[in-house]
């Protein structure tokens, strides 16, 4: 095992969540490849169904089951398990009811049906309780299966709901089984072994709702973790041509004096065409950059470790995430 | 090869007295509401009375339609210019259409949907007080009415039938719930529809509606069964507010069902227009490919394809390749910073551009027939009337 020092030492359950759009489905299965590198074994969940762990490492449709989906570099597992809340829901009622024959009857009799979309908040206990699980599960000798579980969560609007589970089912069951299995659940996730990362974008809105979704945590007394910004572009320019570009004030005959130069445009009045057109993308970059700064600055207000991660030339393909991956452990975050 | 998908005309289907529904959906964070509220003032500003029906738009958003609070009452938006206004009449070039029947001039409304709020008024509709009350103080009801994953969804639905039902607006724009599917929306009315329908709820209610004994006779073991079972896991005060709900219910279904179904056939009908709204990036793109499909499935009517935030340039002309080669030339001369450096940046932005090109691209080969319009990547968020606006000439050009 390596000793390295991260930001989430003894963290074994992070669960990432993000705003529609932000690319939380990516960042997390890249913190689930980095925690593994160095012969470490990791369980990435998926609990909303949309198979968008399958679609990332362009695999077929993952089952309810755990299987190995990546070797990460210098040899780790990682392990990848998409949650259906009616399985879950019937290997509960075998693990803690012995209702294993009943399953049949109770999915013709609409009752799991019923469990795992109309009744309010047993879905997510049943996915956050078989998450919880694999955080505790233990191997024959004692030693845990997973050094970390990565959780691809829903949404930042709706996250704090979905963890705060016993709250959730309190209108359902105040006292009962169900109410005892969410306190369980509760402890794991309120516990200082889990911590909830943020996906955001240098976005006004994602950025909002990442300040929000901190916020919320907090009163629900649940982990705070750290903050991936995502998809970052990187701002080429040197501070004086921002400067004069967000006054605009670039040199249009010295930029059309270059591009002559360099063989881009053939008589003087070309030269000074590509310059103007190229000049409005200048101006539009450091209006960018400088909201950019404006969201960086805000983001800092949580207090929060935040790591930036590159947007991917090509997309968030396989070599990607192993690049996200590696950028991800160079930060200290895994 | 370039794949081009035909454009689509925004202006016709808003001009058009026959389009009543604009329903915008898509994978969360593309910008649906802001497409709809956009769509919503464009139409309007064309003449025509429309209400805007939002499901938690982003607080400055909401501020830019001067909507504050959520109370499922649709406002005036104040700000709306008159077709006949600034920009010339609208009984001149455009002829008859263009402009709303009797040259009247056009309304925004804009509400948000207070999913709670709507279920209530459905069962004060349907039920007399006295069940009525006691439905609505169900502890399992307002759980049910609170947080039911499918709620929102399905009462998005239930007021957009009410909202055509009015009359009161000859456009609806309707923008769908942050689902966790996007076609959640969809599946939402029929999964409450089974559940409603389904053996649970008469084995539910068997109790109380036989009575004693002979309930349990009548439905074989089964009942017997199935609350020894859900009495175990959900123990037995769940399950009596469960009964109690669902006995209390029972008057209410057929109203329910009713209302599901008129609402499912409002968006088959002609008059109704799907916009999918996606960004330039694979996830999305892929969500409205699913979009596409299943509005077929269902025999729904797809308008086309709205791509937001597309990075272009004013010097497209001018390649990557070509713009790093120079770049580079410039660099190794030592000459020209400026020149070096905004031709790296062209590079990095032409490269971006060409990616988003071949996300849109795959989408067209997939399917060729649907009319695709673009929104040019803004800086800032929208947070006025003026923003709104902007995004809609962009929309029609």
């Amino acid at each position: 095992m390596s000793s390295r020092d991260t930001d989430w030492d003894g963290v074994r359950l992070h669960v990432v969540t993000g705003k529609g759009g932000t690319g939380k489905t990516t960042v997390a299965a890249a913190l689930a490849l980095a925690l593994a590198a160095g012969g470490r074994k990791v369980l990435l969940v998926e609990v909303e169904g949309r198979q968008g762990i399958a679609q990332i490492f362009d695999l077929p449709p993952l089952p309810y089951e755990e299987r190995k989906i990546a070797v990460a570099p210098g040899g780790g597992d990682v392990y990848a398990l998409a949650i259906d809340p009616e399985e879950a829901m019937l290997e509960y009622l075998e693990m803690f009811y012995g209702l294993k024959r009943m399953g049949k009857a109770l999915t013709r009799m609409g009752v799991v049906d019923f469990a795992t979309t109309i009744a309010p908040g047993l879905r997510d206990v049943l996915v956050t309780g078989k998450t919880s699980e694999a955080v505790r599960r233990r191997d024959r000798s004692g030693r845990r299966v997973y050094d970390a579980v990565v959780m691809d969560a829903p949404p930042t609007g709706r996250i704090t709901r979905f963890l705060n589970v016993t709250q959730e089912v309190a209108g359902l069951a105040r006292v009962g089984p169900v109410k005892n299995h969410a306190d369980l659940v509760r402890g794991v996730v309120a516990s200082p072994e889990t911590a909830v990362h943020f996906v955001s974008l240098l976005e006004e809105m994602p950025v909002q709702e990442t300040l929000d979704g901190i916020a919320e945590l907090h009163e629900a007394g649940l982990p705070v973790g750290g903050i991936f910004i995502n998809m970052v572009r990187p701002v080429d320019l040197p501070k004086d041509v921002l400067d004069a570009a967000v006054k605009n004030r670039i040199d249009h005959a010295e930029l059309a004096l270059g591009l002559k130069a360099a063989g881009i445009a053939g008589g003087s009045a070309d030269a000074t065409a590509i310059a103007q057109a190229l000049a409005r993308e200048v101006v539009d970059h450091a209006h960018r950059a400088r909201l950019e700064k404006r969201e960086r600055a805000t983001l800092a207000k949580a207090g929060t470790p935040r790591y930036e991660l590159p947007l991917l030339a090509d997309g968030a393909d396989l070599a990607g995430l192993y690049e996200l991956a590696e950028t991800i452990r160079a930060l200290g975050a895994a | 090869m370039t794949k081009t998908a035909p454009a689509l005309d925004i202006d016709a289907i808003l001009d058009d007295e026959n389009t009543r529904i604009i329903v915008c959906c898509g994978s969360g964070g593309v910008g649906k509401t802001t497409t709809a509220a956009a769509l919503g003032l464009r139409a309007a500003e064309r003449g025509r009375s429309v209400v805007v029906l939002t499901v938690d738009p982003a607080k400055r958003l909401a501020q830019a339609m001067g909507l504050t609070e959520l109370d499922n009452i649709p406002r005036l938006v104040k700000g709306v210019r008159s077709p006949d206004g600034a920009k010339g009449g609208h009984d001149g070039s455009q002829g008859s259409r263009g402009s709303s029947p009797d040259g009247s001039r056009g309304e925004l409304h804009a509400m948000m949907l207070d999913m709670k709020r709507t279920f209530d008024e459905i069962i004060e509709a349907h039920a007399d007080p006295e069940r009525a009350r006691q439905i609505l103080t169900n502890p399992f009801y307002q759980s049910l009415s609170s947080s039911f994953s499918g709620t929102q969804e399905y009462m998005a639905m239930e007021k957009l039938g009410q909202l055509r039902r009015s009359g009161d607006w000859d456009l609806i724009i309707v923008d769908t719930p942050p689902s966790r599917s996007a076609l959640d929306f969809l599946d939402a009315p029929e999964r409450l529809g089974r559940f409603l329908d389904g053996r649970l709820i008469r084995i539910l209610m068997a109790p109380a509606k036989a009575g004693g004994r002979s309930a349990f006779k009548l439905l074989n073991a089964g009942f017997g069964l199935v609350a020894g079972a859900l009495t175990k896991v959900l123990g037995a005060q769940v399950l009596k507010d469960i009964q109690m709900f669902v006995s209390a219910l029972d008057a209410v279904f057929g109203g329910f069902r009713q209302r599901a179904e008129q609402t499912y056939k409002l968006l088959q009908a002609p008059g109704t227009a799907f916009v999918i709204v996606a960004t330039p990036e694979r996830d999305a793109i892929r969500e409205a490919s699913y979009f596409v499909e299943r509005l077929a499935e269902e025999r729904m009517p797809l308008a086309g394809l709205v791509i937001n935030r597309m990075h272009r340039s004013p010097a497209a002309a001018l390649s990557a390749a070509r713009s790093t080669a120079a770049a580079e030339d410039l660099e190794a001369r030592g000459e020209h910073d400026l020149a070096a450096a905004v031709l790296r940046l062209h590079a990095g932005r032409m490269q971006l551009a060409a990616r988003e090109q071949r996300e849109q691209e795959h989408f067209t080969s997939a399917h060729p027939t649907v009319p695709i319009a673009h929104v040019p990547a803004m800086a800032e968020d929208v947070h006025d009337l003026d923003g709104l606006r902007e995004i809609g000439e962009l929309l029609a050009s």
